[in-house]
């Protein structure tokens, strides 16, 4: 079965993981797919490197590309949720051509569309995201077994030779602060924070 | 000048896809994602062969808006190349991410669905693309002419970086030749 690799894996929760992820951080880029992704990406500590999504469901991916390949020696992290990139499967197949090499992939799939009333995906149950990434062209995407392992990845990602993406299973549990829902500001910020221009 | 290279120059100077490509070149537009359209072939092969850019397809219109979008945040400026029925497919990421993010998305759209359109869908998709854009209120421009193309393309691209707003540039079949039943 497909699905063996998921189930084995421990159910985590997003936020515990986006702290784990922000604390051992220093220059890199991190974009916060819409939603509950975004909002623990705030909650664990706001810093001018993050880019938060407020619409556009589906491109944190396709975003990160783009800052990925501006940026070469910057490591760019994108955090997205399962139900997000089924919205944009196409994107995988993007990054495996361009495959930048600074760029790392967290998917948080609890296989529901929680902030709408935690309704299933089409996918949850049967779908293996890593496998998609895998068939897609992405060699380096696994999912990561308990939050030790989901460390273990981040680091091991910096060294790739090409692009990583890390699926995590995580339960249900709503986003831990809300973004401030400011787009000028956060653009703004997130320019000053990649370099290219100074604050007012 | 070598004869390749002078026929070559000739080329840009005379054609619509030549004259992009240049527009392009001179506002510094290295990064340009496309989904590819009949019309845009020229264009997209001449990208494609030079160095300077950096230039490749997308499964959606959107995912290479969003492309542009986080390289422009992170220094490099893009430019994306769709035909209308990929426009619009684009009403959410204008709406939640170029507006209200204040970014210089610069859209070069071959128009089809006019002029000849030998697709009804073609024809009806067409017609959603200008309510769109001004419910919006962003800058659009449909280019028929070869002697204005340099004029509008060049100064709607800087017109979008100074302003920090979208602009959609229509590449009417006037221009372009568009895409006919016999090809």
């Amino acid at each position: 079965m497909t699905s063996t690799q998921a189930r084995n894996t421990k159910v985590m929760n997003r936020f515990e993981l986006t702290q784990r992820l922000v604390a051992g951080l220093k220059d890199e880029a991190v974009i916060g797919g819409i939603g509950n992704t975004n909002f623990d990406l705030w909650a664990a500590g706001h810093r001018p490197e993050n880019f938060y999504m407020l619409g556009s469901m589906g491109l944190a991916f396709p975003i990160a590309l783009g800052v990925a390949l501006a940026q070469p020696k910057r490591r760019v992290f994108a955090l997205e949720g399962d139900g997000s990139l089924l919205m944009q499967l196409g994107c995988l197949s993007t990054i495996a051509t361009l495959a930048p090499k600074n760029l790392t992939m967290v998917v948080m799939d609890n296989g529901i569309y929680q902030i709408t009333g935690s309704q299933p995906t089409p996918a949850a149950g049967h779908t293996d995201i890593v496998a998609v990434a895998i068939a897609s062209g992405i060699a380096n995407s696994s999912w990561a077994a308990d939050e030790d392992d989901f460390e273990r990845l981040i680091a091991q990602s910096k060294q790739a030779s090409g692009p990583t993406l890390i699926g995590v299973r995580i339960d249900d549990k709503p986003g831990t602060g809300t973004t401030r829902r400011d787009p000028v500001q956060i653009r703004e910020r997130f320019m000053h924070g990649m370099g290219v221009r100074q604050l007012l | 000048m070598a004869a390749a290279e002078q026929a070559s120059s000739q080329k840009t100077a005379t054609t619509w896809h030549g004259i992009v490509l240049q527009t392009l070149k001179r506002n510094e537009i290295k990064l340009v994602p496309y989904v590819p359209d009949r019309v845009l072939t020229t264009l997209i092969k001449d990208l494609h062969a030079d160095p300077y850019f950096t230039t490749f397809p997308t499964a959606r219109e959107e995912e290479a808006v969003g492309i542009v979008s986080g390289a422009w945040m992170a220094g490099t400026r893009g430019a994306v190349l769709m035909q209308t029925s990929g426009f619009a497919t684009l009403a959410n990421v204008l709406a939640s991410l170029a507006v209200p993010y204040q970014i210089p998305l610069i859209m070069f759209v071959s128009e089809r669905g006019t002029l000849g359109e030998f697709n009804y869908g073609q024809a009806l998709v067409c017609r959603t693309m200008r309510p769109v854009l001004d419910s919006l209120a962003m800058e659009h421009h449909t280019i028929t002419r070869l002697d204005e193309l340099e004029f509008i393309a060049d100064r709607s691209i800087k017109q979008a970086v100074t302003t920090q707003a979208p602009v959609a540039l229509i590449l009417s079949p006037l221009l372009t030749g568009g895409k006919t039943f016999d090809k």
